[in-house]
């Protein structure tokens, strides 16, 4: 009997490991960008599990993010069965923002983060001198934030303010200006994430701090393969019958597939500059997603 | 003659899975195997069944959602869709249409030069009118995508081409109530589980009046007439269009259409 469940155990393990093993080689020669073909000078990134050019990725994605706003909420709630709105609480619980924070919320989209941010700081704090700025790429997801708060208990009160940004280049964002810089679920989306970093470092304040919330890799080989199979099948079906759009969902999960580990976004905000406490990051749902952090001291 | 058909389709659904899930152990998800044909997304058998039941609900909740029922016809209809290439083979008209491979939309026909030939009276003339009057046009027809044989592809979309010409031939109209009455029809004809779905859970979303219509006049015709007339897959309706309609419908054996007061 156990025999048979070792066995079980290496099927299911082997060709999962194989496929991590195989996607972090594709992973590590793809995704430093360089074309080694004919057309040495083209950078390419990749863009789900195809490779594009670096300049026709933002417009892929920006084309990808107009087409779901409408349904993104939604979409959201169907796809992880309401499980991102404990992540999103969680991470504002790490954050335990004091009264007055400063934030920036960067791809703050649909502004599921920057309400969470003020509700905390009114309920436990009683504070409404608390401020978020909501910065998207896309003016569509904006849009779609924007209408959330005219209904919100924030409409009139003016701690929030909405700026078309890109997070490469906060243009219209001054140094050392911010308390804490968030970023959730959009990181992946960006061609550059260093640069993303090196611009939150930019912003924030000495002391400020870095958080983002982000689909990472799962370790455990039984949740992943249940995971692997619900990204792939069930995902772009669900997109498709909900909002009519297969390709946008097939974009998100291998999106996913394509973004760093744990360990190596956490490196990658140290190389920033920035400072982390352990590991610098923490697991959600088995490493379905992670909050990472860092300092900027 | 149905159950043993179910019992065909579930022991058929059965193995397809088996074989999928091997399949999915192997190459651990669909998305490796190779595209057909245009448009064609391989899909596994989990995301068959998740599509199935998903569009299922969704075209109940939403019938204007066309691109639902097309999804759901696709995800269940690789069996009979067999079928209807069979029936095909075994005529000779069904097997130049399976080698020619007509497609019916604005490129490949020419409406204007039908408009100009087709007197009054004709098939063609009728159908066009038709198309004209309802202000659609064939090339608003869903892509085929989850059909994993090029084929069978092809009979699908050849089946979906041709719906129109089945509102032409049968004088039927697009009120919900004559689009049940088509599907009925059509039901009788190629044994599509979409075509059973919507014509046994269409009629809820209509009154009661309009059902009385439906089961009294319509479903009747619908399947006498679709028994006895002749496998309407197999007509190459590109070299009918000049063919008086009376003659053409006599030719095929269909039953004309009753229509309620």
């Amino acid at each position: 009997m156990s025999r048979v469940g070792l066995r079980t155990c290496q099927q299911i393990t082997r060709p999962w490991s194989n496929r991590v093993l195989a996607q972090k080689a594709l992973f590590s020669s793809s995704h430093r960008c360089l074309d080694q073909s004919n057309n040495a000078s083209r950078k390419t990134t990749h863009f789900g599990f195809r490779d594009v050019a670096e300049e026709e990725k933002e417009s892929l994605v920006h084309q990808v993010f107009a087409n779901v706003a409408g349904k993104y909420d939604v979409m959201n709630d169907a796809m992880s069965l309401g499980v991102h709105r404990v992540w999103k609480d969680q991470f504002i619980r790490a954050m335990a923002p004091s009264p007055g924070t400063k934030l920036l919320d960067v791809a703050g989209g649909t502004g599921d983060i920057a309400l969470r941010f003020l509700d905390y700081c009114r309920n436990i704090h009683h504070d409404s001198s608390a401020s978020v700025t909501m910065v998207d790429i896309n003016p569509h997801m904006l849009e779609e934030g924007k209408k959330r708060f005219q209904t919100s208990p924030y409409a009139h009160t003016g701690q929030t303010d909405f700026l078309v940004q890109n997070a490469e280049q906060l243009v219209d964002i001054p140094d050392e200006s911010v308390d804490v810089y968030t970023i959730a679920f959009g990181i992946r989306n960006c061609t550059h994430v260093d640069r993303v970093v090196k611009e939150a470092y930019r912003v924030l304040k000495p002391g400020g701090r870095f958080m983002c919330l982000e689909f990472s890799k799962v370790d455990n080989p039984v949740i992943g393969k249940i995971y692997d199979i619900y990204s792939f099948d069930v995902i772009p079906a669900l997109g498709q019958v909900i909002a009519n759009d297969r390709d946008s969902y097939q974009y998100l999960v291998e999106s996913i597939r394509k973004f760093y580990s744990q360990e190596d976004f956490a490196q990658l905000i140290r190389d920033q500059g920035f400072k982390t406490i352990g590991s610098g990051y923490e697991d959600l749902t088995f490493g379905v997603a992670a909050i990472h952090s860092g300092f900027k001291i | 003659m149905l159950p043993r058909t179910l019992r065909q389709w579930s022991r058929h659904a059965g193995q397809h899975c088996l074989a999928k899930r091997a399949l999915i152990s192997s190459t651990h998800h669909a998305a490796s195997r190779q595209p057909l044909y245009e448009h064609h997304i391989p899909i596994s058998c989990v995301e068959r069944s998740v599509l199935t039941v998903g569009s299922a609900l969704a075209a109940v909740n939403n019938p204007l959602r066309g691109d639902m029922v097309a999804t759901l016809g696709e995800t269940t209809g690789t069996l009979f869709l067999k079928r209807m290439r069979d029936t095909m083979l075994a005529s000779k008209t069904g097997r130049q249409i399976l080698k020619d491979r007509p497609s019916i939309n604005t490129s490949s026909l020419d409406f204007d030069q039908l408009r100009l030939e087709c007197a009054p009276g004709t098939f063609g003339h009728a159908y066009i009118s038709w198309l004209d009057e309802q202000g659609v046009t064939p090339d608003t027809r869903e892509p085929v995508r989850f059909v994993d044989d090029e084929e069978l592809a092809f009979v699908m979309k050849r089946y979906r081409e041709i719906h129109d010409f089945f509102h032409t031939l049968t004088g039927l109209g697009v009120s919900v109530e004559e689009e049940i009455a088509l599907k009925w029809f059509e039901w009788v004809q190629t044994g599509l589980p979409m075509t059973m779905l919507s014509s046994l859970f269409g009629p809820w979303q209509l009154s009661w009046a309009q059902r009385a219509t439906l089961y009294s006049t319509y479903v009747p015709w619908a399947l006498q007439s679709g028994a006895a007339c002749q496998p309407l897959m197999n007509v190459y309706y590109e070299q009918k269009f000049h063919l008086p309609l009376d003659q053409f419908r006599q030719e095929l054996g269909l039953i004309p259409t009753p229509h309620s007061l």
